[in-house]
């Protein structure tokens, strides 16, 4: 008896100590854990504070105030012009001739560069049209607010930054005018309409998302009404008509393995069959929303399968008992019943497809593009690749464009799979 | 007729046809007492008979778009003289958009072989014929199987029958592209590859160390002989992979053992769809990401310890890729967590197992052939992925194990070797395609295992 007891409190003093060992290895435990979740929690903080610190810029370009006479001498018009010359007159001059007004002669050649190369060379095309617009204002004055150089704007929004200025290519010169405009207020940021209108530039104060966005419409409007009737063909097949048998089983086996092979080999896909056998144009929305569609297909069917696998069999089998076929029964119950999913998966497949670059380098779609395209068939590229050329430009005012689409590209993003997440909520019945 | 204004009359022939079959039911019923005579509803006789009228004109439309190109043209060559024959697929190529350029007029024909003008002039012609003959051939099928459905149709024809025969069909070819893709697939690696093969050997391909694809484009030039060892892109893409394994399983894997067995339910519900926007993000982010902030970050750090590393180091570029593989490890392995049943668990916290004990002891090695096969997943991902190392990893060739180097992979070759021009008879663009069969064939591996080991692992528990 007493011996027993003694075992027990003996082992009752091995558990106690054993015990406070257990439990602090279950403190660690949760603690690698919470470890875990916080990582990648800082990890998308990491991601989204990155892109917009570098980003936010670019939504605000530097304009230069200046005043501009419209002199026929500097323009290279004779007195009896007319309107076909305009075309032909010397616009950079006119921009020249008010920065020499503005800061006094400046001698040197060089000097005379920098001067004029504060300001975008798109200012010019901006004078042209004013002028062709309403030649009436030739020989008049006007003050106008004119893009700036990139570089300069780089050095105006950098100013700000606490580590200091960044000068980069902006000369002390430059930077001193610079000074001497901002202190009577002729510089100014302004928002950046252009960056949303215009399309691809090697100047990156004049680039754009402009023909990209379009592009990627244009692209995942052939992705979608391909991939969208398709897919949920497929998966009608697959759940309600499919025999149980090795066909099937051996196409099930393919789209399982299809939406997990990598998306580069999509292009590979396309390069080889779509283009060079089918001469299919490269560089086009059609090749581009033909592989994106071949690549979410797997995607769109397999969550279109989970959609009808969800709608009861006890609506099938009503609709069966008075009378209707196969056929009617899916028109006219399951399918309208699994649309809500089935959308849902549709625009999560969209996303994806919207996101994607690697297929797309392959067919061609890397071009260099200033146009905004019109229809299936013109050259276009697509933003995640306009963002991927433009991460490669060296100039450092690409970093900030590059960011500011990056940002655009993340919002569409977002706001499709908002949308997916609220169709699911609002439309979606529980059985 | 041109093809779009070819295509809406045949819309609105298939239109038509269908109200006329619809009609001519209704018609066909009234003396028998009403619509219910019929053996089908009215609207499937109106179906059946657009089908007929709609369907083979449409095949044939889609037939002869595909064909007639490459048709016209080499009737157009074979009718050229003798000494104008092009000799090679490039030459061919050639001569062939130089016809089409004159017979559209973007090229002017002076100073052009009359021989060559000729055969302009030839093109337009046929194009002509073959659009007038496209035109009246559709129109002709459609009327005539409009009018065979017509002439068969009768109350007791059994049309929703036939219209859900054609439906059925319709959907299981839409199932079985997905067969066509993988074939697709296969057929455009495998015939490039084999065509690569013929030059270099597959034992000199697969076991070779030096990997430099640029080929002499003259014969006397000097350097640039190419060699074509893939070994280091291999041994390059598995570092890159290994270093993102390294992040991604033991986060991933903690992170959904934690949110699936502790965390509270608001923790759950708000932790879980921030750490999958990580999922969402596309690709070229994250390939901006790394070489922007985290490359420099981490040659910041090894210059700080003293150590070289290079401005677009494995390590960079691994890192971040574990990142963006968190989610899916986490989801799929939250998936298999959640698949082990409850009992198992009570039973062990009944026993006195402390929470981390049951899962590390009990729910663990129950999850872990699911976990496996998530992770597998998860490798061939990092093996195919393809933008983070494009714009993070380097395009040198290096054999070597140590992060802190610059490496390729093999998606980035083939990225490299097939943006801009190609040409389809050098063995440098031929080698992304033997470069492709490799991705496929190893990722096309791994997943059916893991796919396997998944399924299996799922039915245990069901």
């Amino acid at each position: 008896m007493n011996n027993r007891s003694r075992t027990t409190s003996g082992a009752a003093a091995l558990i106690q100590k054993s015990l406070a060992r257990r439990y602090r290895a279950e403190r660690r435990f949760r603690w690698y854990g919470i470890a875990a979740v916080v990582f990648g929690l800082l990890c998308v903080a990491t991601l989204f504070v990155d892109i917009i610190g570098k980003g936010h810029g670019a939504f605000r370009q530097t304009y230069l105030h200046l005043t501009i006479d419209y002199d026929r001498d500097v323009l290279g018009l004779s007195a009896t012009a007319a309107a076909s010359e305009l075309a032909l007159a010397d616009y950079p001059a006119l921009i020249k001739q008010a920065l020499l007004q503005r800061f006094g002669e400046v001698s040197g050649r060089s000097a005379r560069r920098e001067l004029s190369g504060m300001v975008s060379s798109s200012a010019a095309y901006l004078l042209q049209d004013r002028l062709q617009a309403n030649p009436s204002l030739l020989g008049t004055t006007e003050t106008l607010w004119l893009l700036a150089d990139d570089d300069v704007d780089t050095y105006i929004k950098s100013l700000r930054d606490r580590g200091g200025a960044f000068t980069g290519r902006v000369s002390e010169q430059q930077q001193l005018w610079l000074k001497a405009l901002r202190d009577s207020k002729e510089v100014r940021l302004q928002f950046n309409w252009n960056f949303f209108t215009s399309g691809d530039s090697r100047e990156p104060e004049q680039a754009g998302i402009g023909s990209a966005t379009m592009g990627s419409v244009l692209t995942l409007l052939i992705t979608l009404l391909l991939a969208f009737p398709i897919g949920v063909a497929a998966a009608v097949y697959l759940e309600e008509f499919a025999p149980k048998n090795a066909w099937t089983e051996f196409i099930e086996v393919n789209i399982n393995n299809l939406a997990a092979v990598p998306s580069i080999i999509f292009g590979l896909l396309g390069l080889a069959i779509l283009i060079n056998f089918f001469h299919v144009p490269r560089s086009v929305p059609l090749i581009g929303g033909l592989v994106l569609a071949i690549m979410t297909l797997p995607t769109i069917i397999i969550s279109s399968r989970a959609a009808i696998k969800s709608v009861p069999p006890s609506i099938r089998e009503a609709a069966i008992g008075i009378g209707a076929s196969p056929s009617q029964v899916v028109l006219h119950h399951v399918l309208p019943l699994a649309m809500p999913g089935m959308l849902t998966g549709a625009i999560i497949g969209m996303a994806q497809a919207l996101g994607e670059t690697a297929p797309l380098l392959m067919i061609g779609m890397v071009a260099f593009i200033v146009d905004i395209p019109g229809g299936f068939t013109d050259p276009a590229t697509v933003l995640p690749v306009q963002i991927f050329l433009w991460a490669d430009s060296p100039e450092r005012a690409f970093v900030e464009k590059t960011s500011a689409a990056i940002m655009v590209l993340l919002a569409f993003l977002i706001t499709m799979n908002t949308a997916a997440v609220m169709l699911r909520r609002k439309l979606e019945r529980r059985w | 007729m041109e093809t779009p204004s070819l295509l809406i009359s045949l819309i609105a022939l298939t239109v038509l046809a269908f109200y006329i079959g619809r009609q001519r039911s209704i018609a066909q019923a009234a003396p028998l007492g009403g619509v219910r005579h019929l053996q089908s509803l009215p609207l499937y006789y109106g179906v059946r008979a657009s089908l007929w009228c709609g369907l083979p004109a449409f095949l044939l439309l889609a037939l002869w778009l595909i064909f007639d190109e490459p048709l016209i043209s080499t009737v157009v060559l074979s009718s050229m003289p003798e000494h104008l024959q092009p000799h090679s697929l490039a030459e061919r190529n050639l001569l062939i958009n130089q016809i089409e350029n004159l017979a559209s007029g973007a090229l002017s024909t002076e100073g052009v072989d009359s021989a060559v003008a000729q055969a302009a002039e030839n093109l337009l012609r046929l194009k002509h014929i073959a659009g007038m003959l496209l035109s009246v051939a559709t129109l002709v099928l459609a009327l005539v199987g409009f009018i065979w459905a017509w002439w068969r149709m009768s109350p007791r024809l059994r049309a929703r029958y036939q219209v859900e025969l054609v439906f059925k069909g319709a959907l299981l070819l839409c199932a079985c592209l997905a067969i066509l893709t993988t074939l697709g697939i296969a057929l455009s690696v495998l015939f490039e590859s084999l065509r690569f093969f013929q030059t270099v050997p597959f034992t000199d391909f697969i076991t070779g160390l030096n990997w430099s694809p640029q080929t002499a484009i003259r014969a006397d030039q000097v350097g640039g002989s190419g060699s074509f060892g893939a070994v280091p892109l291999f041994v390059g893409t598995l570092l890159i992979s290994f270093i993102a394994m390294c992040v991604a399983v033991p986060a991933g894997l903690m992170s959904a053992i934690y949110l699936a067995e502790y965390a509270s339910s608001t923790v759950r519900s708000v932790a879980k769809p921030v750490l999958e926007i990580l999922a969402g993000v596309p690709t070229v982010v994250y390939g901006f990401f790394a070489a922007l902030t985290v490359a420099p970050f981490v040659r910041d750090v090894g210059t700080g310890l003293s150590l070289s590393v290079s401005s677009e180091s494995a390590l960079a570029a691994g890192l971040v890729m574990g990142v963006m593989i968190i989610p899916f490890v986490s989801s799929l392995a939250d998936d298999v967590i959640s698949a082990v049943p409850q009992a198992m668990r009570d039973g062990s916290l009944a026993l006195g197992a402390t929470h981390s004990e049951t899962i590390k002891k009990v729910i663990f090695p129950a999850a872990l052939p699911g976990i496996v096969g998530g992770v597998l997943l998860a490798v061939s991902r990092a093996i195919g992925e393809t933008m983070i190392v494009v714009m993070a990893a380097g395009l040198a060739a290096r054999l070597t194990l140590n992060p802190l180097d610059a490496v390729t992979t093999v998606t980035v070759q083939i990225v490299t070797l097939l943006v801009g021009d190609q040409e389809f008879d050098s063995p440098k663009t031929l080698s992304a395609f033997a470069l492709g069969l490799m991705l496929f064939v190893v990722t096309l591996l791994l997943n059916m295992v893991a796919l396997k080991v998944v399924k299996r692992y799922r039915e245990q528990y069901e």
